[in-house]
């Protein structure tokens, strides 16, 4: 295997050399400030161009903001609690959040057919949990969390839709021995610990997800993914690392070999499989081994502990980078299936093909150092993220006719240490181009100084013509790693709840409807809010009673949400115009506890309130000083 | 030609299909507002619409509208503007269809007298309706709630043209069905006065 870059150490050492400033084509450049300015700058009242929506990371949260101008707009919860919004207090959000309280969301993807953004929902990853959202975009809400999977731990590799959304394809960081909660000791990881790929079956209609099957692999690392398009619809591609099968200190005991791989997964051949009852139910899933369906699944060496690994807009190329190596490699799909048709292997991993690298190999472009990952624009360009060099690099897509040096065409330096790019509808069959938004680790005191914890920073590059032009910075909430740039006219969310689709039977739509009902011990009240108040106002309980609380905002003009917060019981949600949600607690506490409108409404907000009554259980003395934990 | 004579003139069959058509644009009226009434303010810049018809009322937007403007109004104690409490909105449509029954009386009678007959209890009519829809407006401007959260003076909405009421520029104009029903009057009168020229013209 011939080498660029052998080890680590001196790649760090390259990286830690002093600057010689970009390299390559070298015609990017900071915009003229005024210019930069105009073209970022949306007056108010207008609206921006496109939707960013950026993952939040250990936030558990997706972030909206719209670009050029980067203005963050709203935060949609996803995984963990958000008063603002009430997220995670009401009977529905808890259900869906089971308990956790926290997710790490990663790699943000937008619904699509024939390859393009339909602009339906948006799928998240929870990397913490091993579970998967959707967003629905008609309202900007999450509407399902599917999981934990099964098997599956460290739900990074996700998500990632198929062509024409028919699947979200999951994969595991983290091996573990399976079914979860199997104990084998660290001793066995090479043999007894497996990666796990699920494939999502996604309704083409509801968009509802449900776990069809899975893979068995080794127990490598699953980085990153990216499905085919076209000719390679059928297929969908996961970067590795620790193909060493190694466990302790994984920096240096994963960085040994000098190639990871890079997994070639025909989904539709595993999802046929899986039809056709092959493989075994473990965890009460569809389990299927690469080894008894081939043609299946094939492993092509990558350099090295790659992350990134992506599909040219056309489905014809894979970009792979090796984050410890200084190139980009550019794999061939047409070649990928000669080889493996032509069987033009190397040796197998556990019974899975490995095909030979320079079968499938085009370029090795050398784009810097610490390649990550790589977007595309409208133009025939590919760009890709250099953590360690801390730029993004602009370089053609071909062609690979051996001049891979001269395929770079200009670099920008970034601030710094960028994770993902994201180009507008950078990984679709279609790129629009024209933006270019680095999201980077590090921001190092580019901002007014916020004490130790300091923001993540996003930058935005105009991507136009041959060269790279600094725009504009914001500072985000940790911690964006990938997003989506989607053009806002595909987008056509809602402005309230139509009143004649909510179907809750304790939507009530006059205050003369607002009612209390007793059955043995639960209290269930139905709520009429409107500006400016409630109906009931009063709320009367026994201590110890079960509270079900159906709040109904009756409204039905934009932007008139209001909130209901009881002060004290730790519960605040918030309901929408035309939303229904409903509380349900124990009301352990004796007492007067006041409950208020929590979203500012009206000019009567401040009297939009009234009392819940804890009646003492008798023989109970009144709580002295009680009442101080909810 | 005496009064009399003048009025028991028979129509020319053009002008007993003019009254006829004419009678087709009051059917017509019913499916457009006679009245709109729009209001503006600073955080409502697409503006809070009402739609008045002859038999309903209907808010902008989808109808939340009408929700929107009778929670503005109840900070000031206005009675909830609703259909239900629109007594002439049941009445209208039935006098609508007389007129339609008294023109085709008019057009298979066809005589001068009928079109003067149809002429004259219209404009009344109208005079009614208008007289009706500005009590309307006066009364719920007038018959503000004691203990409203916000006092202000008695007023009368806007019944024609703009009024500033606190924060909102109020805007009201007649509408399709308004124009369509004056359609109809003027036809009425076109027919009138054709006719009596063409009956001058020709002895009888």
């Amino acid at each position: 295997m011939k080498l660029h870059l052998s080890t680590a150490a001196v790649l760090i050492a390259v990286a830690c050399a002093p600057s010689k400033g970009p390299q390559g084509g070298s015609n990017s450049r900071m915009a003229d400030a005024r210019e930069a300015a105009q073209r970022t700058y949306v007056e108010p009242g207008k609206l921006d161009e496109f939707y960013l929506f950026y993952s939040g990371g250990h936030s558990g949260q997706v972030y909206v903001a719209g670009v050029p101008s980067m203005r963050h707009i709203a935060t949609i919860p996803v995984f963990a609690p958000y008063p603002a919004t009430g997220y995670g207090f009401d009977a529905d959000s808890k259900a869906m959040l089971g308990g956790y309280t926290w997710g790490d969301v990663h790699h943000p993807a937008l619904s699509k057919t024939k390859g393009d953004y339909d602009g339906r929902w948006l799928f998240v990853n929870d990397n913490a949990n091993n579970r998967l959202a959707r967003i629905d975009l008609r309202d900007f809400k999450t509407h399902q969390i599917l999981g934990p999977i099964a098997n599956s731990s460290g739900n990074h590799g996700s998500a990632f839709v198929t062509e024409n959304t028919e699947y979200a394809l999951v994969a595991s960081r983290f091996s573990i021995p399976i079914p979860r909660g199997t104990y084998v000791p660290l001793s066995r990881y090479a043999t007894d610990y497996k990666g796990i790929f699920s494939g999502i079956k996604i309704d083409s209609a509801t968009g509802t997800m449900s776990v069809a099957w899975q893979i068995m692999t080794p127990p490598f690392d699953w980085d990153l993914a990216a499905t085919g398009r076209e000719i390679s619809a059928d297929w969908v591609v996961w970067s590795s690392y620790n193909s060493e099968r190694a466990t302790g200190r994984l920096e240096v005991t994963a960085s040994q070999r000098d190639r990871d791989y890079i997994a070639f997964v025909n989904w539709r051949k595993a999802a046929a499989a899986a039809a056709e009852g092959k493989g075994k139910m473990i965890g009460g899933v569809r389990v299927l081994n690469p080894r008894e369906v081939p043609g299946m699944m094939y492993l092509v060496p990558l350099a090295k502990s790659p992350h990134g690994a992506d599909f040219s807009p056309d489905g014809r190329y894979v970009v792979g980078g090796g984050k410890l190596a200084p190139f980009v490699t550019v794999f061939d799909f047409q070649k990928f299936l000669s080889a493996s048709i032509a069987n033009d292997t190397i040796g197998n991993e556990d019974g899975i093909p490995v095909l030979r690298y320079e079968s499938i190999r085009v370029a090795e472009v050398p784009v810097g150092l610490g390649p990550l990952h790589t977007q595309f624009d409208d133009q025939g360009y590919a760009y890709t993220s250099l953590f360690v060099e801390s730029a993004v690099a602009k370089w053609k897509l071909g062609p690979f006719d051996g001049h891979d040096s001269a395929l770079v065409v200009a670099k920008i330096p970034v601030h710094f240490s960028v994770g993902h790019i994201v180009v507008a509808h950078g990984d679709t069959r279609h790129p629009v181009g024209r933006y270019l938004i680095s999201m980077n680790k590090l921001s190092k005191g580019r901002h007014l100084d916020v004490g130790p914890s300091q923001p993540e920073s996003s930058e935005l590059i105009d991507i136009t013509g041959s060269g790279l032009t600094m725009l504009y910075e914001a500072f985000t909430e940790p911690e964006p790693h990938f997003a989506q740039l989607v053009r806002a006219d595909l987008l056509h969310p809602i402005e309230v709840y139509p009143k004649a689709e909510n179907h809750d039977p304790n939507a009530i739509w006059a205050a003369s409807d607002a009612k209390i009902t007793r059955r043995g011990s639960i209290v269930e009240a139905k709520i009429y809010s409107i500006r400016s108040y409630f109906a009931p106002n009063e709320i009367e309980v026994q201590q110890g009673d079960s509270v079900i609380l159906h709040v109904t905002n009756a409204e039905q003009e934009r932007d008139m949400l209001h909130g209901f917060g009881i002060a004290s019981y730790n519960i605040n949600v918030v309901m929408d115009p035309g939303e229904t949600k409903t509380i349900a607690f124990r009301a352990t506490k004796p007492g007067v506890y006041p409950f208020y409108c929590t979203n500012f409404c009206s000019a009567m907000h401040q009297e939009m309130q009234g009392y819940l009554m804890v009646k003492p259980r008798a023989g109970a003395t009144v709580a002295a000083g009680g009442g101080n934990s909810p | 030609m005496t009064m009399v004579g003048w009025l028991g003139q028979v129509l020319s069959s053009r002008a007993r299909f003019a009254v006829l058509g004419a009678g087709a644009l009051l059917i017509l009226a019913l499916a457009f507002p006679l009245w709109k009434i729009t209001m503006f303010a600073n955080q409502f810049p697409e503006g809070l619409r009402l739609s008045i018809y002859a038999h309903q009322l209907v808010g902008g937007n989808g109808g939340a509208d009408l929700q929107g403007i009778n929670i503005l109004n109840h900070y000031i104690g206005m009675h909830e503007i609703q259909a239900a409490d629109f007594v002439e909105m049941k009445f209208i449509p039935f006098v609508l269809g007389i007129f339609v029954l008294l023109g085709l009386r008019t057009a298979i009678f066809a005589r001068v007298g009928n079109v003067v007959d149809l002429i004259v209890l219209f404009c009344y009519f109208a005079m009614f309706s208008f007289a009706v829809f500005a009590y309307r407006m006066y009364s719920y401007g007038h018959q503000l709630s004691p203990d409203a959260p916000i006092k202000v003076p008695s007023f009368t909405p806007p019944i024609f043209g703009h009024q500033r009421i606190a924060n909102f520029d109020v805007y009201s104009y007649p509408s399709a069905g308004t124009f369509l029903l004056g359609a109809f009057g003027l036809a009425l009168i076109a027919v009138l006065v054709l006719e009596t020229r063409r009956l001058r013209r020709q002895p009888a």
